[in-house]
Protein backbone atom coordinates (compact mmCIF):
# COMPACT_ATOMS: atom_id res chain seq x y z
CA UNK A 1 0.00 0.00 0.00
CA UNK A 2 1.12 3.22 -0.93
CA UNK A 3 1.42 6.26 1.16
CA UNK A 4 -1.18 8.32 -0.12
CA UNK A 5 -3.62 5.28 0.18
CA UNK A 6 -3.78 6.23 4.11
CA UNK A 7 -5.69 9.47 3.25
CA UNK A 8 -8.75 7.76 2.19
CA UNK A 9 -11.41 6.66 4.12
CA UNK A 10 -11.05 3.06 3.19
CA UNK A 11 -14.21 1.72 1.09
CA UNK A 12 -15.45 5.18 0.62
CA UNK A 13 -17.19 5.82 -2.20
CA UNK A 14 -15.30 8.59 -3.66
CA UNK A 15 -12.32 6.55 -3.75
CA UNK A 16 -14.27 4.25 -5.51
CA UNK A 17 -15.17 5.99 -8.26
CA UNK A 18 -11.61 7.37 -8.95
CA UNK A 19 -10.65 3.98 -9.22
CA UNK A 20 -13.01 3.12 -12.03
CA UNK A 21 -12.42 6.63 -13.41
CA UNK A 22 -16.00 7.42 -12.79
CA UNK A 23 -17.54 4.35 -14.10
CA UNK A 24 -19.93 1.55 -12.46
CA UNK A 25 -19.37 -1.95 -14.42
CA UNK A 26 -22.72 -2.05 -16.87
CA UNK A 27 -20.43 -2.06 -20.26
CA UNK A 28 -18.36 -4.11 -22.66
CA UNK A 29 -16.56 -6.95 -20.94
CA UNK A 30 -17.48 -6.67 -17.71
CA UNK A 31 -20.81 -8.22 -18.27
CA UNK A 32 -19.55 -11.38 -19.12
CA UNK A 33 -17.43 -11.94 -15.89
CA UNK A 34 -18.70 -14.23 -13.34
CA UNK A 35 -17.15 -14.20 -9.74
CA UNK A 36 -15.53 -17.70 -10.42
CA UNK A 37 -14.50 -16.13 -13.71
CA UNK A 38 -10.82 -17.07 -13.63
CA UNK A 39 -8.66 -14.59 -14.59
CA UNK A 40 -4.86 -14.97 -15.81
CA UNK A 41 -2.38 -12.08 -16.60
CA UNK A 42 -0.76 -12.54 -19.65
CA UNK A 43 3.09 -10.05 -18.51
CA UNK A 44 3.79 -8.16 -15.58
CA UNK A 45 2.56 -5.27 -14.56
CA UNK A 46 4.24 -2.27 -16.66
CA UNK A 47 5.31 1.15 -15.62
CA UNK A 48 2.93 3.53 -15.23
CA UNK A 49 -0.15 1.23 -14.97
CA UNK A 50 -2.96 2.33 -12.28
CA UNK A 51 -1.83 0.89 -9.31
CA UNK A 52 -5.06 -1.37 -8.66
CA UNK A 53 -4.11 -2.39 -12.41
CA UNK A 54 -0.73 -3.24 -11.76
CA UNK A 55 -1.73 -5.44 -8.75
CA UNK A 56 -4.27 -7.63 -11.10
CA UNK A 57 -1.56 -8.29 -13.26
CA UNK A 58 0.95 -8.98 -10.28
CA UNK A 59 -1.87 -10.80 -8.46
CA UNK A 60 -2.92 -13.52 -11.81
CA UNK A 61 0.38 -14.35 -12.37
CA UNK A 62 -1.26 -18.02 -12.10
CA UNK A 63 -5.20 -18.57 -12.21
CA UNK A 64 -7.19 -15.90 -10.00
CA UNK A 65 -11.19 -16.14 -9.67
CA UNK A 66 -12.80 -12.44 -9.50
CA UNK A 67 -14.15 -13.31 -6.39
CA UNK A 68 -10.42 -13.91 -4.80
CA UNK A 69 -9.21 -10.77 -6.48
CA UNK A 70 -11.47 -8.49 -5.19
CA UNK A 71 -10.70 -10.23 -1.92
CA UNK A 72 -7.21 -9.92 -1.82
CA UNK A 73 -7.53 -6.16 -3.32
CA UNK A 74 -10.25 -5.43 -0.55
CA UNK A 75 -12.45 -3.75 -3.38
CA UNK A 76 -15.72 -4.47 -4.54
CA UNK A 77 -16.85 -6.96 -7.13
CA UNK A 78 -17.89 -4.08 -9.10
CA UNK A 79 -15.23 -2.13 -9.02
CA UNK A 80 -12.75 -4.87 -9.92
CA UNK A 81 -15.03 -6.20 -13.41
CA UNK A 82 -14.43 -2.28 -14.02
CA UNK A 83 -10.77 -2.97 -13.97
CA UNK A 84 -10.71 -6.37 -15.79
CA UNK A 85 -13.12 -5.37 -18.32
CA UNK A 86 -10.07 -2.40 -19.06
CA UNK A 87 -7.16 -4.92 -18.94
CA UNK A 88 -9.26 -7.44 -20.88
CA UNK A 89 -10.47 -5.00 -23.88
CA UNK A 90 -6.15 -4.12 -23.70
CA UNK A 91 -5.42 -7.76 -24.19
CA UNK A 92 -3.36 -7.73 -20.77
CA UNK A 93 -5.31 -10.65 -18.75
CA UNK A 94 -7.22 -13.42 -20.29
CA UNK A 95 -10.49 -14.58 -18.88
CA UNK A 96 -11.12 -18.68 -18.41
CA UNK A 97 -14.61 -18.26 -18.50
CA UNK A 98 -16.82 -20.82 -15.86
CA UNK A 99 -18.60 -23.65 -16.92
CA UNK A 100 -21.95 -21.77 -18.53
CA UNK A 101 -25.34 -22.26 -17.36
CA UNK A 102 -26.96 -23.72 -20.30
CA UNK A 103 -24.84 -26.87 -19.96
CA UNK A 104 -26.40 -27.33 -15.84
CA UNK A 105 -26.97 -29.73 -14.56
CA UNK A 106 -24.53 -31.88 -16.73
CA UNK A 107 -23.91 -35.36 -15.11
CA UNK A 108 -20.62 -35.60 -16.43
CA UNK A 109 -19.68 -32.57 -14.61
CA UNK A 110 -21.33 -33.45 -11.30
CA UNK A 111 -19.43 -36.60 -12.06
CA UNK A 112 -16.38 -34.76 -11.85
CA UNK A 113 -17.55 -32.65 -8.85
CA UNK A 114 -18.07 -36.01 -7.14
CA UNK A 115 -14.86 -37.51 -8.03
CA UNK A 116 -13.27 -34.26 -6.91
CA UNK A 117 -14.79 -34.18 -3.70
CA UNK A 118 -14.75 -37.99 -2.94
CA UNK A 119 -10.66 -37.13 -2.74
CA UNK A 120 -11.04 -34.74 0.35
CA UNK B 1 -17.80 -24.17 20.97
CA UNK B 2 -19.42 -20.52 19.69
CA UNK B 3 -20.07 -20.48 16.38
CA UNK B 4 -19.17 -17.55 15.80
CA UNK B 5 -20.25 -14.69 12.94
CA UNK B 6 -18.61 -14.45 9.53
CA UNK B 7 -17.02 -10.57 10.49
CA UNK B 8 -15.19 -11.99 12.83
CA UNK B 9 -13.82 -15.60 11.68
CA UNK B 10 -11.94 -13.99 8.49
CA UNK B 11 -9.24 -12.41 8.32
CA UNK B 12 -8.44 -10.14 5.02
CA UNK B 13 -4.88 -10.33 3.95
CA UNK B 14 -3.64 -7.44 1.91
CA UNK B 15 -1.18 -9.62 -0.07
CA UNK B 16 -2.50 -11.72 -2.77
CA UNK B 17 -2.44 -15.73 -1.93
CA UNK B 18 0.44 -17.85 -0.65
CA UNK B 19 2.13 -19.86 -3.09
CA UNK B 20 0.66 -23.08 -1.66
CA UNK B 21 -2.78 -21.64 -2.39
CA UNK B 22 -2.26 -20.82 -5.98
CA UNK B 23 -4.20 -22.62 -8.43
CA UNK B 24 -2.15 -24.77 -11.16
CA UNK B 25 -1.27 -23.31 -14.45
CA UNK B 26 -4.16 -26.11 -15.85
CA UNK B 27 -6.78 -24.81 -13.85
CA UNK B 28 -9.38 -24.26 -16.36
CA UNK B 29 -12.71 -23.08 -15.58
CA UNK B 30 -14.88 -22.99 -11.94
CA UNK B 31 -18.22 -23.99 -10.78
CA UNK B 32 -19.61 -22.39 -7.84
CA UNK B 33 -22.16 -24.26 -5.22
CA UNK B 34 -23.93 -21.39 -2.54
CA UNK B 35 -24.07 -21.69 0.88
CA UNK B 36 -27.19 -19.96 2.16
CA UNK B 37 -28.41 -19.24 5.82
CA UNK B 38 -28.69 -17.11 8.42
CA UNK B 39 -26.74 -14.77 10.30
CA UNK B 40 -24.30 -17.04 12.63
CA UNK B 41 -25.88 -20.31 11.19
CA UNK B 42 -22.45 -21.73 10.26
CA UNK B 43 -21.81 -20.37 7.00
CA UNK B 44 -18.26 -19.57 7.15
CA UNK B 45 -17.95 -22.59 9.57
CA UNK B 46 -18.81 -25.06 6.77
CA UNK B 47 -17.02 -22.83 4.13
CA UNK B 48 -13.71 -23.06 6.09
CA UNK B 49 -13.79 -26.69 7.04
CA UNK B 50 -13.97 -27.94 3.67
CA UNK B 51 -11.40 -25.19 1.84
CA UNK B 52 -7.90 -25.27 0.63
CA UNK B 53 -7.87 -22.29 1.67
CA UNK B 54 -8.58 -20.27 4.61
CA UNK B 55 -12.14 -18.47 3.76
CA UNK B 56 -11.96 -15.00 2.21
CA UNK B 57 -14.13 -12.09 2.30
CA UNK B 58 -15.63 -10.33 -1.06
CA UNK B 59 -17.26 -7.16 -0.39
CA UNK B 60 -20.42 -5.39 -2.65
CA UNK B 61 -21.55 -2.29 -2.03
CA UNK B 62 -25.46 -1.97 -1.50
CA UNK B 63 -26.82 1.15 -2.69
CA UNK B 64 -30.69 1.94 -4.20
CA UNK B 65 -31.37 -2.21 -3.82
CA UNK B 66 -31.03 -1.83 -0.20
CA UNK B 67 -33.55 1.04 0.12
CA UNK B 68 -37.29 -0.27 0.95
CA UNK B 69 -36.58 -3.54 2.59
CA UNK B 70 -33.63 -2.86 5.05
CA UNK B 71 -34.92 -2.80 8.50
CA UNK B 72 -32.45 -1.20 10.24
CA UNK B 73 -33.74 2.07 11.92
CA UNK B 74 -32.07 5.49 11.18
CA UNK B 75 -29.75 4.23 8.01
CA UNK B 76 -32.69 6.13 5.73
CA UNK B 77 -30.01 8.85 4.93
CA UNK B 78 -26.96 6.22 4.26
CA UNK B 79 -27.13 5.56 0.16
CA UNK B 80 -24.72 2.73 0.36
CA UNK B 81 -24.10 -0.27 2.74
CA UNK B 82 -21.43 -2.75 2.54
CA UNK B 83 -21.92 -6.34 2.43
CA UNK B 84 -19.91 -9.42 2.79
CA UNK B 85 -19.51 -12.36 1.98
CA UNK B 86 -16.95 -15.23 2.71
CA UNK B 87 -16.05 -17.44 0.15
CA UNK B 88 -13.83 -20.97 -0.27
CA UNK B 89 -11.99 -23.00 -2.67
CA UNK B 90 -11.65 -26.89 -3.53
CA UNK B 91 -9.44 -28.28 -6.46
CA UNK B 92 -11.97 -30.70 -7.58
CA UNK B 93 -8.42 -31.96 -10.15
CA UNK B 94 -5.94 -29.96 -12.20
CA UNK B 95 -8.34 -28.82 -14.26
CA UNK B 96 -11.61 -28.13 -12.19
CA UNK B 97 -12.06 -25.50 -9.21
CA UNK B 98 -15.24 -25.56 -6.76
CA UNK B 99 -15.73 -22.50 -4.95
CA UNK B 100 -17.77 -22.08 -2.35
CA UNK B 101 -19.91 -18.78 -1.27
CA UNK B 102 -21.95 -18.46 1.84
CA UNK B 103 -24.07 -15.45 1.50
CA UNK B 104 -26.70 -14.22 3.71
CA UNK B 105 -30.40 -15.40 3.88
CA UNK B 106 -32.34 -12.45 4.40
CA UNK B 107 -34.38 -10.82 2.30
CA UNK B 108 -32.54 -7.42 2.40
CA UNK B 109 -29.50 -9.49 0.90
CA UNK B 110 -31.35 -11.03 -2.09
CA UNK B 111 -30.18 -8.26 -4.21
CA UNK B 112 -26.75 -10.37 -3.87
CA UNK B 113 -28.34 -13.64 -5.31
CA UNK B 114 -28.32 -12.25 -9.07
CA UNK B 115 -24.53 -12.54 -9.53
CA UNK B 116 -24.01 -15.52 -7.09
CA UNK B 117 -26.78 -17.94 -8.38
CA UNK B 118 -26.05 -17.57 -12.30
CA UNK B 119 -24.43 -20.17 -13.45
CA UNK B 120 -24.48 -21.73 -9.88
CA UNK B 121 -24.52 -25.45 -9.37
CA UNK B 122 -27.04 -25.52 -6.76
CA UNK B 123 -27.41 -23.91 -2.87
CA UNK B 124 -27.28 -25.55 0.50
CA UNK B 125 -29.74 -24.40 2.64
CA UNK B 126 -27.85 -24.11 6.30
CA UNK B 127 -30.59 -24.06 8.79
CA UNK B 128 -30.45 -23.68 12.61
CA UNK B 129 -32.86 -25.31 14.07
CA UNK B 130 -33.47 -22.72 17.13
CA UNK B 131 -34.35 -20.22 14.02
CA UNK B 132 -36.59 -22.02 11.04
CA UNK B 133 -38.55 -18.69 9.78
CA UNK B 134 -35.45 -17.36 7.85
CA UNK B 135 -35.36 -21.00 6.21
CA UNK B 136 -38.67 -20.11 4.74
CA UNK B 137 -37.97 -17.07 2.49
CA UNK B 138 -34.79 -19.07 1.27
CA UNK B 139 -36.50 -21.92 0.12
CA UNK B 140 -39.05 -20.01 -1.71
CA UNK B 141 -36.76 -17.77 -3.55
CA UNK B 142 -34.35 -20.51 -4.02
CA UNK B 143 -37.76 -22.86 -5.84
CA UNK B 144 -39.05 -19.70 -7.50
CA UNK B 145 -35.41 -19.14 -9.41
CA UNK B 146 -35.20 -22.96 -10.27
CA UNK B 147 -32.06 -23.62 -8.47
CA UNK B 148 -31.49 -26.82 -6.51
CA UNK B 149 -30.58 -27.21 -3.24
CA UNK B 150 -30.34 -29.46 -0.22
CA UNK B 151 -30.96 -28.51 3.28
CA UNK B 152 -28.22 -29.43 5.67
CA UNK B 153 -29.48 -28.77 9.56
CA UNK B 154 -26.38 -27.79 11.75
CA UNK B 155 -26.56 -29.18 14.92
CA UNK B 156 -26.06 -26.98 18.17
CA UNK B 157 -25.60 -28.74 21.24
CA UNK B 158 -28.32 -26.66 22.81
CA UNK B 159 -30.84 -26.69 19.97
CA UNK B 160 -34.10 -28.88 19.79
CA UNK B 161 -33.63 -32.15 18.05
CA UNK B 162 -36.27 -32.61 15.40
CA UNK B 163 -36.57 -35.31 12.91
CA UNK B 164 -35.84 -34.83 10.00
CA UNK B 165 -39.25 -35.81 8.78
CA UNK B 166 -40.67 -33.17 11.19
CA UNK B 167 -38.28 -30.31 9.70
CA UNK B 168 -39.66 -31.22 5.95
CA UNK B 169 -42.96 -30.56 7.33
CA UNK B 170 -42.03 -27.68 8.99
CA UNK B 171 -40.41 -26.63 5.63
CA UNK B 172 -42.88 -28.13 3.65
CA UNK B 173 -40.57 -29.20 1.58
CA UNK B 174 -41.04 -32.16 -1.18
CA UNK B 175 -40.07 -35.53 -0.45
CA UNK B 176 -37.20 -35.84 -2.99
CA UNK B 177 -35.15 -32.64 -1.56
CA UNK B 178 -32.67 -34.35 0.77
CA UNK B 179 -32.51 -32.75 4.24
CA UNK B 180 -29.17 -34.07 5.90
CA UNK B 181 -28.16 -33.68 9.73
CA UNK B 182 -24.18 -31.87 9.66
CA UNK B 183 -21.69 -31.00 11.92
CA UNK B 184 -20.03 -27.99 9.61
CA UNK B 185 -16.77 -27.83 12.40
CA UNK B 186 -16.11 -31.15 10.64
CA UNK B 187 -14.34 -31.43 7.19
CA UNK B 188 -15.67 -34.93 6.63
CA UNK B 189 -19.11 -34.14 7.48
CA UNK B 190 -19.66 -30.82 5.44
CA UNK B 191 -18.11 -32.52 2.57
CA UNK B 192 -20.59 -34.90 3.13
CA UNK B 193 -23.07 -32.20 2.71
CA UNK B 194 -21.73 -30.96 -0.92
CA UNK B 195 -21.67 -34.72 -1.62
CA UNK B 196 -25.27 -35.26 -1.09
CA UNK B 197 -25.90 -31.94 -2.92
CA UNK B 198 -23.98 -33.45 -5.91
CA UNK B 199 -25.53 -36.99 -5.80
CA UNK B 200 -28.98 -34.99 -5.73
CA UNK B 201 -28.10 -33.17 -8.59
CA UNK B 202 -26.73 -35.72 -10.44
CA UNK B 203 -30.23 -37.67 -10.05
CA UNK B 204 -31.64 -34.53 -11.12
CA UNK B 205 -29.46 -34.70 -14.41
CA UNK B 206 -30.37 -38.12 -14.94
CA UNK B 207 -34.11 -37.82 -15.26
Amino acid sequence: MSGADQDWEEQSPERLYVITGGRSGASGHTTSLDLVTLIVSKAGPKPGMQPEQASIMRLCHSPLSVAELSAYMQLPISVVTVLLGDLLADGRVVARAPVPPAQLPDRALIEAVIHGLQKL
Amino acid sequence: MDFKSSETLVERPAQGPRSEDELPETAAAAVKVVIVGGFGVGKTTLVGSVSEIRPLTTEETMTQAGVGVDDIVGVERKTSTTVAMDFGRISLNDELVLYLFGTPGQQRFWFLWNGLFDGALGAVVLIDTRRLEVSFDVIGRLEERGVPFVVAINSFPDAPVHAVEEIRGALDLPAEVPIIDCDARLRTSSRDVLMTLMRYLHSLAGA
